[in-house]
């Protein structure tokens, strides 16, 4: 049974690509649709699309869509261009450009942070997904990079934003999660430890443009020892963020 | 033969045409615009295959990743051969993150070699292995030209990360600056040239030192 069951999931996989949809083909709504040679705004014109005529949809990158027209000329077209474009079902393109609202309301999220973590360079990145607009499940992880020690941390928790339609939006985070201190070789020899950790953290993301965030944040550790003391260490980080 | 198609069509027009001046149905056609057998008069039905379009089914290509070769002057401790990967994610055609993990074995320091004394690090130690997240910023895109027929999509840009730098026995946090060319072959094959310099502090001798550890590579990366 389990054996069916595995060359199922094996079959469904394996099919998988045979269902991906052939590219979607739009119709030119306004005067003339600009093709570029490249997917920036400086690369010159080098083919124009009269309206009413069907362009095929080839790849995206970032903000530019490869289009191929009728006549099988390729080249880019910005996505403000190709929202002005009509699907077959003579509704606009679906892809308006990320902004204030996207932004209000994102799901997923991902940044780098780097910062001080009681005296340690800290490097961080982190991913979020929104459950709903205002509380978000998150996972970090930091690498401490110390004078007398180094360390990596790992953690999983909840943000909480109090106001997702500002632009500047401060957010409350708690989550738990391990670190690993290593003191360094130099020093006495002191074996690795790996103890558990909560915290509590508050900060805040400022929208900048299109999917960009710039975040601040600062935290309260509580490194679980096996000493007599927990240890408090505290930290904070800046760095920059993107919704998609 | 002709003609009789024209009336039909006609009539069926007008037959619609009324149907939506007056918004009712065409009790007024007359019975012989859709005799039995003919083909249906469906003039306003574009010839379009009817499938919904979703923005999900376009091929979006904002990753990169690839491997690269240069070489790294490592402070103090020779220039040598440095190998890596990177990987980056185009978020506008201005900004991309991007993450790059490279190692090199470190050579001898001229004190080493001069004092004959006993070396100062291990072969472990010697490995220099870094990694580096960041930002860049594509100051200059462009074109290049090869000869009068082949156009290739291009840009120079700008790269700013921190990470960490293993070395002498150490992890160290290091800033890591850099500007690179990239010259795209095809859609989804780029080439790069890249300048990088890692900064990092390093202790070998007792105090630490900020080195600046400059290294050129050539890289082929795969868009997907």
């Amino acid at each position: 049974m389990q054996l069916l069951r595995a060359l199922l999931l094996l079959a469904i996989l394996a099919s998988a690509p045979v269902a991906i949809a052939a590219p979607p083909e739009v119709m030119v709504a306004e005067p003339y649709l600009e093709l570029r040679t490249g997917p920036g705004r400086g690369y010159p014109v080098t083919h124009v699309v009269p309206r009413g005529e069907a362009i095929t949809v080839v790849k995206r990158r970032t903000d530019w869509f490869k289009v191929r027209d009728a006549r099988g000329r390729e080249g880019w077209a910005h996505r403000d261009r190709l929202a002005a474009t009509f699907t077959p079902q003579g509704k606009p393109m679906p892809v308006a450009a990320p902004g204030r609202e996207e932004f209000e309301e994102h799901r997923r999220e991902a940044g780098l942070l780097a910062g001080d973590f009681e005296g340690a360079n800290v490097i961080s990145g982190y991913a979020s997904y929104a459950l709903n607009p205002q509380l978000a499940a998150e996972l970090r992880f930091s690498q401490l990079l110390g004078n007398a020690s180094d360390g990596q941390l790992l953690a999983a928790g909840l943000t909480h934003v109090f106001r997702p339609d500002w632009r500047v939006q401060p957010f409350v985070s708690m989550g738990a999660g391990m670190i690993r201190i290593q003191p360094k070789a130099t020093l006495v020899q002191a074996p690795d430890r790996s103890d558990e950790l909560a915290f509590v953290g508050a900060g805040f993301k400022v929208y900048l443009s299109r999917q960009f965030i710039f975040r601040a944040e600062y935290n309260k550790y509580v490194v679980f020892t096996d000493r007599d003391e927990n240890e408090e260490p505290t930290e904070w980080k800046l760095g920059f963020a993107f919704f998609f | 033969m002709e003609t009789r198609i024209r009336f039909l069509l006609l009539t069926g027009l007008l037959a619609l045409a009324g149907c939506a001046t007056t918004g009712g149905t065409p009790t007024q056609a007359p019975a012989a615009a859709a005799p039995e057998g003919a083909e249906s008069p469906s003039v306003i039905t574009p010839q379009v295959e009817r499938r919904e379009v979703r923005v999900a089914d376009i091929d979006t290509e904002n990753w990169e990743a690839g491997a690269y070769i240069g070489s790294l002057s490592v402070e103090d401790f020779e220039v040598n051969l440095v190998y890596g990967a990177r990987i980056a994610y185009h978020i506008s055609e201005d900004f991309f993150a991007e993450g790059i993990l490279g190692t090199s074995d470190a050579g001898i320091s001229s004190y080493e070699r001069l004092s004959g004394s006993a070396p100062l690090l291990t072969d472990s130690e010697r490995e220099f292995r870094y990694y580096s997240l960041g930002f860049g910023w594509n100051m200059l895109p462009g074109e290049v030209f090869l000869g009068g027929d082949r156009a290739y999509n291009s840009a120079v840009y700008l790269t700013a990360g921190a990470g960490a730098t293993r070395f002498a026995g150490d992890d160290r946090f290091t800033v890591t600056l850099g500007a690179g060319a990239r010259i795209l072959i095809k859609d989804w094959l780029a080439a790069h040239l890249d300048i990088r310099d890692h900064v990092l502090e390093v202790d070998v001798v007792g105090t630490n030192k900020q080195t600046h550890n400059f290294e050129a590579t050539l890289s082929l990366t795969a868009f997907f």
